[in-house]
């Protein structure tokens, strides 16, 4: 029935001392949809893939407000990250009342993280099956963290998770040391383009299936956005100017074909194919 | 397959954040039922007791100062208690009233400032946020009808900011450019709003110190409860100071002629 | 491996007809795994100094720290689980606040790697639980001097002058056993520190690696705080160019 010996519960190490129910749970983000997320000197930046079960059916929320200046978006169990960012609302809101001080972001990101160890060490627990992507802006300018079911957390100037992430992050690493500078216009193209690489092949970026999270300044194409430059969640006809902005995927592509499959085979150990739906846990 | 011993102690942990409120959830709270809780006592008065503190803005950040006396009722108990309690670099708390009620508060707030530290994350609690955390404590105490006896005053200079701001064992909170407690609250505040409210910006630290020292003085020869000794605090661009206990300066002569205390001439 | 398919390494509440618990062990390797800790205690100071394997070039460099502050006088290293250290650090400031709420004084290093040592080995004790994949160095100057300490997974502790763990333990210890720690200076011990960090990097096998270093003692007031800039730019530097001089 299992792999191996050693994974039927996250108390058993391997003889490898490596921990195989949460190596599984990593699995599970990877089932998720896509997100990418980006730093510049001034912004910090998530971009979503939302999926929808069929024509009937609406998209899957992929990123979440916590507070005026953080922001998250998930790749896995969605129910998990339910449980997870209301903890982080509440953690955002008790520093608002006990300290008048909006949290730290590294700090709301490690204690998620360390709520997350604890279901690595405990028998009767499972590990938590989603990631996020937490941006957000302190006094010490934007951030971007990734958090993990492992309970490890890590700051990145640019960083991808969920389904075929890997592609996405093979471009940011290619083009990351231009972040910082970038205009805000200039970063979500950045984003787009990195977003779209986890793409299906016959599948698009659209108004419909897209989300872009931002903290910072506001941008030329928006309104109404606070003197901090709080987190907003962008989708439907606002970012349609920004999809405009992309520059044309190359349709002869030979190159981009050829790693799509190959990063299948890397990411996706379980026998079924991606489907185009969120994993729920009701399955 | 796993045989499982809940006996331990880890069954029972708890790792939520620790809701020093009890903010959640609202409808489930706890049924008080403590049998003798009509033999409870809350505090009801203060025991070893400050009087006043005072504490100013001025041109550099702010300056605040406090006599060194923990009475006893009227008996001056011990004569060289300090009252002013650096919090961080950037921050300084006075107190008034109870002394072993601020005693706490002093352990509570090191104990955050050790926290903050071990975060080793550059950020750190300015005079706002030692202000908002008191006014929680403090309000959440006389909110159990169990308060902390104290008017505590705080104040520091941060981001080229000033900060001064009060709050007392009601929770009550106010931010002014001058402020007093205690018996100050009637003496000094007069004294200060003419001389401060206003001026923050144009008052040197030596015209600061010499404001707060006539008010020391004035309050010396009218508190009961006060000793002519006093140490000042200044928070500024450079951080914080607390002196060391200086005497007050006073002259008694005019009371020769006073009928009771000077030799009798009637 | 005698221990792999007897069923006796499942569980930490197991031994083995042989008396050894084989999950201890294997949380063990989880340590080996992980890239090599390292803490120097001389006559005014302690410094700690990890090897932070970098598994992205998309990480922010400085960020991510793995050197932890316990109290204002103690810092704690680990090698293993990441998260299972930040548990450990989380529970060992803990200790440290509450012996501060008891004793209205800073605890000595001695009785917090105590305190921790029993938690680290309650986890040996139950199947309900694993063992703590991490080994921890902490290190403090406190009212007894300059203090340093290993913590096992076993949650067995033992004090040092110059300890090891991770991934180059080995090379790092054959290192510190030829300086003289009652000799050496804190600015020193920075240098030597690391200068054994880049020793241990092993290029060939290893991704990218960051030195972290942290000390306290006379130099820094009793704090525990990151080596100044300067300073650790001094030591990196001579630490590549011993490298150069070794090879």
């Amino acid at each position: 029935m299992f792999r191996n010996t050693y994974d039927s519960d996250n108390t058993v190490f391997s003889p490898q001392g490596r921990l195989h129910q949460v190596e599984y749970a990593l699995e599970a983000v990877k089932q998720g949809s896509a997100a990418v997320g980006l730093r510049s000197k001034t912004h910090a930046i998530l971009l979503a893939l939302k999926r929808s079960t069929g024509e009937l059916a609406s998209y899957q929320q992929k990123m979440h407000r916590i507070d005026d200046h953080v922001g998250i978006a998930i790749a896995g169990l969605t129910s998990d990250a339910r449980v997870l960012s209301n903890f982080m609302r509440q953690q955002a809101m008790s520093s608002r009342m006990v300290f008048n001080r909006p949290v730290p972001v590294n700090r709301l990101v490690s204690a998620i993280a360390d709520k997350a160890q604890v279901n690595t060490q405990e028998y009767g627990r499972r590990p938590y099956g989603v990631g996020f992507l937490v941006v957000g802006q302190d006094k010490t300018g934007p951030h971007l963290y990734e958090f993990s079911p492992s309970g490890n957390s890590y700051e990145y100037y640019a960083m991808s998770i969920g389904a075929r992430s890997q592609s996405a992050k093979t471009y940011l690493e290619k083009h990351y040391e231009s972040f910082a500078d970038c205009s805000l216009e200039e970063l979500i193209k950045h984003g787009l383009h990195s977003l779209r690489e986890t793409l299906q092949q016959d599948k698009e970026l659209t108004i419909n299936n897209t989300s872009i999270g931002i903290v910072g300044p506001a941008s030329v194409h928006e309104k109404n956005v606070s003197a901090e430059g709080n987190f907003r969640i962008l989708e439907g006809e606002e970012i349609e100017v920004y999809l405009k902005s992309m520059t044309p995927k190359d349709t002869g592509e030979a190159p981009a074909a050829a790693a799509a499959p190959a990063e299948e085979d890397a990411t996706a150990p379980p026998a079924a194919p991606i489907v185009d739906e969120d994993v729920q846990m009701a399955d | 397959m796993f045989p499982l011993t809940r006996a331990d102690s880890f069954a029972q942990r708890n790792d939520d954040a620790f809701d020093a409120y009890g903010t959640y959830p609202l409808h489930q709270r706890a049924p008080h039922k403590d049998v003798f809780a009509e033999g409870v006592q809350h505090t009801q008065q203060p025991i070893v007791t400050g009087t006043s503190v005072l504490a100013i803005q001025y041109k550099d950040g702010i300056m605040m100062t406090a006599d060194t006396l923990a009475s006893y009722g009227s008996l001056a108990r011990f004569k060289d208690v300090s009252r002013l309690h650096p919090v961080g670099t950037s921050t300084i708390v006075g107190a008034s009233g109870d002394l072993s009620d601020f005693q706490y508060l002093q352990s509570r707030l090191d104990q955050l400032v050790t926290d903050e530290f071990t975060h080793a994350d550059a950020h750190d609690l300015g005079p706002a946020e030692v202000h908002e955390f008191l006014s929680r404590v403090l309000y959440g105490r006389r909110s159990k009808m169990d308060p902390l006896w104290n008017s505590v005053l705080v104040g520091g200079f941060r981001d080229g900011k000033r900060f001064l701001g009060y709050v007392d064992l009601l929770g009550t909170t106010y931010s002014a450019p001058s402020i007093a407690t205690g018996y100050g609250a009637y003496i000094a505040i007069p004294i200060l709003r003419e001389a401060v409210d206003g001026r923050q910006d144009k008052l040197s630290e030596s015209d600061a110190k010499a404001i707060l020292h006539d008010c020391m003085r004035v309050l010396f020869y009218r508190d009961a409860r006060s000793i002519d000794k006093y140490q000042l605090a200044t928070v500024t661009a450079d951080g914080v100071h607390v002196s060391d206990a200086q005497p007050l300066d006073t002259s008694w002569g005019f009371a020769e002629g006073i009928r009771g205390y000077g030799a009798q001439t009637q | 491996m005698t221990s792999i398919g007897t069923g006796y390494d499942l569980s930490a509440s197991t031994y083995s007809p042989d008396g050894r618990i084989f999950q201890v062990e294997y949380a063990n390797k989880a340590v080996e795994n992980s890239g090599t800790a390292i803490g120097l205690r001389v006559k005014d100071g302690v410094v700690l100094a990890v090897e932070k394997l970098i598994h992205s070039k998309l990480l922010v460099s400085e960020s991510n720290r793995r050197i932890q502050t316990i109290d204002k006088h103690v810092g704690l290293a680990t090698a293993g689980l990441l998260a299972d250290g930040r548990h450990l650090s989380n529970r060992a400031r803990d200790e440290a606040a509450s012996y501060r709420e008891h004793y209205r004084s800073a605890p000595t290093l001695q009785f917090l790697v105590d305190r921790v040592g029993l938690y680290v080995q309650a986890y040996t004790l139950y199947s309900s639980v694993r063992p703590f994949g991490c080994s921890t160095i902490l290190g403090a100057v406190d009212e007894t001097g300059p203090a340093l300490f290993i913590v096992e997974p076993s949650g067995v502790s033992y004090g040092y002058h110059g300890a090891a763990v991770g991934k180059g333990r080995q090379l790092a210890k054959t290192e510190l056993e030829k300086l003289k720690f009652s000799e050496l200076s804190l600015r020193e011990a920075v240098m030597e520190a690391a200068r054994i960090i880049y020793l241990v990097h092993d290029d060939a096998k290893e991704k990218d690696f960051e030195l972290e270093m942290t000390w306290v003692g006379s130099e820094t007031n009793g704090v525990h705080l990151p080596v100044p800039q300067d300073l650790f730019n001094e030591a990196a530097r001579k630490a590549k160019e011993a490298l150069e001089n070794f090879e």
